[in-house]
């Protein structure tokens, strides 16, 4: 579904990705681990194409197509969702607008029909249910005001409304308590653990993983991938730290 | 006024006198005189603007416990000017939202003169501008509070949105206040478009230009927020997008 080969990123001229390979196939989940500065919030924006971000070397294939080549617009309606580490605030457009908008034009871009007003609110409600997001909150500016622990939320509720095919997930779990942690993990499961979809999530630490078990963990360190395990890996990380399991 | 302003009168230190001087002297002398009767409401929507200069001068006088309301967006493709000169009486309100917006090389400008010489008056003025190519944008407002305007309420806000290097805002308050219980305040703030707003909205399948469109949008709207008719705020809104749309 998702295949990374080769590659090489750079910020500034600054390299950061120095041939980071990785395949994802459909129905899988996989953690992406690392120390501070190893270049995960760096393959995220990569994968998203914020601009500033220059990939120098290597290709990205998703769903057959040439990831890379595409505006980051483009790549949304193919079905790419970036979670972001820091959502951004829009003061003057609320996340109601915001997400119809979000909607239509990948809707729009796919040739599908535009969602009615009343059948958009419907699916809002119910993603924000399931993320136990005060609907008042949708009706607010896009993230203004919002706490950690609900921009991280009510960047799973955008996941929901828009169901895409793949999510990068960048930290998701930094800022949150131990009780959004777990709603935050379930709405993961729920949306994203399907036959025909699949996630990238990249996290600091083992207690997200607890909510959503990965079928691979990669360890993520000076812009390659230099360990793959299962579940296991990151439970030994909690317990030894980087440097010892890397140097295994 | 029998003769041209020149770059020496502060009021017109921005203007674009090829222009003024197209105008000519008669264009100076045509003042819509508007008396706002003690306890009425006034209000004006205005969209002005062509491809030839334009100069539009309004005198207000506002009546005791009146209120004035003025919205005004400029969409010239030539210099255009728009002036409003207050008198307030007691207990009066003067409301004024501002909207520049356009490229080329015009200068698109409000130069408002408000006058608060009896007791508990208050205004209010929000004025945003949106330019790019070689355009300017300029807000110039004089507050005159007189011995007997005690607790006088008067604000100015202006933010001017510069789309692209070459554009240009001004910002020019000026105060003069011989009362001592007087509340004033003026902010003036120019910046570009939040390119990681734009870059957010993307990432969830907005085209770029429909970003910018719903940025610019939530940004103008501050000035048409006093605004209750909303049919009104809509009309004066889909004019000033209308112009970004034709942007090329």
């Amino acid at each position: 579904m998702l295949k990374i080969e080769n590659l090489h990123a750079e910020i500034d001229g600054k390299e950061i990705l120095k041939g980071l390979s990785l395949e994802v196939n459909a129905g899988e989940i996989h953690a992406i681990m690392g120390p501070n500065g190893a270049g995960k919030s760096t393959l995220a924006y990569v994968l998203g194409g914020r601009p500033g971000y220059e990939v120098t070397q290597g290709t990205v294939t998703f769903d057959g197509k040439d990831l890379l080549d595409m505006e980051p617009h483009e790549r949304a309606a193919a079905g790419m969702f970036l979670g972001f580490q820091y959502p951004v605030e829009i003061p003057g457009v609320s996340n109601v607008q915001f997400l119809r908008e979000a909607l239509n034009s990948q809707r729009k871009q796919r040739g599908e029909e535009p969602m009615s007003g009343g059948e958009f609110l419907k699916l809002a409600k119910e993603k924000a249910g399931l993320l136990k997001l005060d609907m008042e909150m949708l009706k607010r500016n896009v993230n203004v005001g919002f706490s950690g622990g609900e921009k991280k939320r009510n960047e799973m509720v955008q996941m929901g409304i828009l169901d895409p095919q793949f999510a990068v997930l960048d930290e998701t779990d930094s800022g949150l308590d131990i009780d959004a942690l777990k709603v935050v993990g379930e709405g993961i499961n729920a949306i994203m653990r399907k036959s025909d979809k699949g996630v990238m999530l990249i996290t600091h630490y083992q207690r997200l993983l607890d909510y959503v078990q990965p079928d691979f963990v990669h360890i993520l360190a000076a812009g390659r991938i230099v360990k793959t395990g299962d579940a296991d890996l990151a439970k030994q990380l909690e317990a030894e730290g980087y440097d010892e399991v890397m140097a295994a | 006024m029998s003769e041209l302003p020149t770059i020496r009168d502060e009021s017109w230190r921005y203007a674009d006198f090829d222009a003024v001087e197209q105008l000519g002297v008669e264009a100076l002398d045509q003042w819509q005189n508007v008396s706002v009767a003690d306890g009425e409401t006034h209000r004006q929507c205005l969209i002005v603007g062509s491809d030839a200069p334009e100069l539009h001068r309004i005198r207000l006088n506002i009546g005791k416990g009146a209120r004035a309301e003025i919205f005004v967006v400029v969409i010239g493709n030539d210099y255009t000017r728009v002036e409003v000169e207050t008198d307030l009486g007691e207990g009066a309100h003067f409301e004024f939202g501002g909207v520049t917006i356009g490229g080329g090389d015009a200068v698109r400008e409000f130069v408002t003169r408000t006058t608060h010489d009896r007791p508990d008056a208050t205004s209010n003025q929000v004025v945003r501008a949106v330019h790019w190519n070689e355009a300017t944008g300029n807000f110039l407002g004089a507050i005159n509070v007189g011995s007997e305007g005690q607790r006088t309420d008067a604000a100015q806000d202006f933010k001017a949105l510069v789309l692209e290097k070459g554009a240009t805002a001004n910002a020019k308050p000026e105060l003069e206040i011989f009362a001592d219980d007087v509340k004033c305040a003026h902010g003036a703030a120019i910046g570009q478009m939040d390119e990681m707003a734009r870059y957010y909205m993307a990432s969830r399948g907005i085209a770029p230009d429909v970003a910018q469109r719903l940025l610019v949008r939530a940004f103008i709207a501050d000035a048409l927020a006093a605004l209750e008719d909303e049919g009104e705020a809509e009309r004066l809104l889909e004019a000033a997008l209308n112009v970004l749309e034709a942007r090329k």
